[in-house]
């Protein structure tokens, strides 16, 4: 191995390591520690120079005191189970919205279709902060929605839609869209259409050659979307903290208050290791979806 | 797929573009009211971004964001694409899975997590708080999206090219530097545009590792709107809205022109 290929490797390989790996070995150390009124705010600190005897009785001072408390405080369990429920509740409705879009798009005629690739992908490369803030002037309770709802008479009382669950079900299917969208459209585009005239031909109506040809052969894009918008929504922080208002309980914003309102350190780092351990399972299970597409395409 | 293009069709793309717009027209449009309320119209007027330009917070945040962006999003460029270069050139080499779990680890990794990890590591290692922590934690988060993208152009180009240019006598260096950079660059350029858009939108990350005195524009526009709609702030998205529109645009026309020329070339070749 030559010198220049070493370093080639060593470079990102020791960022990594040190600003990706080491801060979740910190991160793990701290949900073990126990909080103490002092700087830093958690107890035992690892005093390097004490040697060994330091590092024995500093690896006596760790427990799992903070993780039997997230278990046993109704608080967490409920911040969990809730960011659980809200994420995949808005998964399946983002699924609805961007089916229909991405089949439109997969429809469209060959000139059309990068211009709609380009109206999907517009919008994230806008601020995310700003696109959930623009639902804030809409879910209002002045807000344009209850304006035109009032207007045309089809309800009486300005709807109570901000500071609710179901105004964070809305942020998360407005922003989250295009990455459900995106996958399931690349699935269609390259569907063969000799299939579904195949299919056509031999007796099937319309909607049954959809459901038997068309709909499972865009399964692959489906899942690939479904996790896109799953992973991301379980840890969410700001749309629930801009539009869930104080009864939307969800375990990023748990964490991020813990840690800075309470300044709880060793909580909220047992808050985050619990996280990570939930988003194992669907991390794990998109990156084998991800390397049977990769192998399928070869 | 057979090209039917139905009323079905034409009615879910415009029901779901309207859905992905309206909010943000809606935003651009009220800018330019002249009431506070900024769900009442009361005319057409430019003064909340004259008022704009003469905050000192929002335009001091603003800088500090941008610079952030300019220097993040290029050592993320050049980690991103030594590390893509890593991954789809370099063969075994001891810990190769768990490099490759780096890179795919933050795309998907909560922000919340990654800010307090970033957050309790510059701590121990006694760093001060403020810009540099907010690039270091920017650096590390986008550089692994511009390893994806510029691996997935490494792993479709004919590798043949680099081991000829080798075989004529190029170093590595050279063969990288003449013949690999220029075939990849259209993938380093969007990977440095996507950390660069990464970090001017970042808000959670930046807000565990920011110090008092780096406060990035995210944070501005998060710390105002959590006291609900201003006018002001619609100005400022707008602004920012209307940015990101003409680049996208732009970069599209000019991919679109130079698929358009190469094509014209591939048949020039032809023809030959």
């Amino acid at each position: 191995m030559n010198l220049r290929r070493l370093l080639l490797i060593l470079t990102p390989y020791a960022w990594l390591l040190l600003f990706f790996l080491i801060p979740f070995v910190i991160v793990m150390k701290i949900a073990l520690s126990d909080y103490a009124i002092s700087i830093p705010p958690y107890t035992p600190t690892f005093d390097i120079s004490a040697g060994w005897d330091g590092l024995k009785e500093f690896l006596s001072g760790l427990d799992v005191e903070n993780f039997t408390f997230l278990a046993t405080d109704a608080l967490y369990v409920t911040a969990y189970l809730s960011s659980l429920k809200i994420a995949l509740i808005s998964t399946v409705l983002t699924l609805l919205v961007a089916y229909p879009i991405a089949y439109g798009m997969a429809q469209a005629s060959e000139e059309w279709r990068p211009t709609l690739m380009m109206l999907v992908i517009l919008p994230f490369w806008t601020s995310f902060l700003i696109r959930v803030y623009s639902w804030i002037g809409i879910l209002s309770n002045e807000g344009f929605l209850n304006q035109f709802l009032l207007w045309t008479g089809i309800i009486n009382e300005p709807l109570a839609i901000m500071n609710t669950q179901n105004a964070v079900y809305i942020g998360i299917v407005y922003s989250y869209l295009p990455f459900m969208i995106l996958p399931i459209y690349a699935a269609l585009e390259k569907l063969d259409g000799s299939l579904i005239e195949a299919a056509e031909d031999l007796g099937c109506s319309k909607a049954s050659a959809f459901w038997l040809v068309t709909f499972p052969l865009s399964i692959p894009g489906v899942i690939a979307g479904c996790f896109l918008v799953f992973i991301p929504a379980l840890g969410e922080f700001v749309i629930p903290s801009l539009l869930g208002g104080s009864d939307t309980l969800m375990i990023g914003k748990v964490l991020y208050e813990e840690f800075f309102s309470n300044r709880d350190w060793p909580v909220a780092s047992a808050v985050a290791v619990v996280l990570l351990l939930i988003l194992i399972v669907p991390i794990v299970l998109f990156q084998r979806n991800e390397q049977k597409q990769r192998e399928a395409n070869q | 797929m057979n090209r039917r293009f139905s009323w079905f069709n034409a009615t879910s793309l415009t029901l779901g573009f309207a859905f992905l717009y309206l909010p943000m027209l809606i935003l651009v449009i009220y800018s330019f009211n002249a009431s506070k309320l900024v769900t009442v119209w009361a005319g057409f007027s430019t003064k909340w971004y004259g008022e704009l330009l003469q905050n000192e917070a929002f335009l001091g945040a603003a800088w500090i964001t941008l610079k952030v962006a300019v220097i993040s999003s290029t050592v993320a460029t050049v980690l991103g694409t030594m590390a893509a270069y890593v991954m789809v050139r370099a063969g075994r080499f001891a810990g190769r899975t768990l490099f490759s779990g780096m890179i795919y680890a933050p795309l998907v990794m909560p922000e919340v997590i990654t800010g307090l990890a970033m957050l309790l590591l510059f701590i121990s290692l006694g760093l001060d708080r403020g810009v540099f922590t907010i690039i270091l934690a920017h650096i590390t988060f986008t550089m692994c999206f511009v390893s994806v993208v510029v691996s997935s152009r490494l792993a479709t180009f004919d590798k043949s090219l680099e081991e000829a240019a080798l075989d004529l006598g190029c170093t590595p260096f050279d063969a990288f530097k003449s013949v690999t950079l220029p075939i990849i660059a259209p993938a380093v350029i969007s990977g440095w545009l996507l950390a660069f858009t990464l970090s001017l939108d970042d808000l959670v990350i930046s807000q565990f590792v920011a110090g008092p005195s780096s406060t990035t524009l995210p944070m501005k526009i998060f710390s105002a709107v959590r006291l609900g709609v201003s006018p002001e702030i619609n100005a400022l998205s707008t602004i920012l809205i209307s940015i990101v529109t003409v680049g996208v645009i732009s970069a599209s026309l000019i991919s679109k022109r130079n698929i358009a020329r190469q094509r014209a070339d591939e048949q020039k070749a032809l023809q030959l």
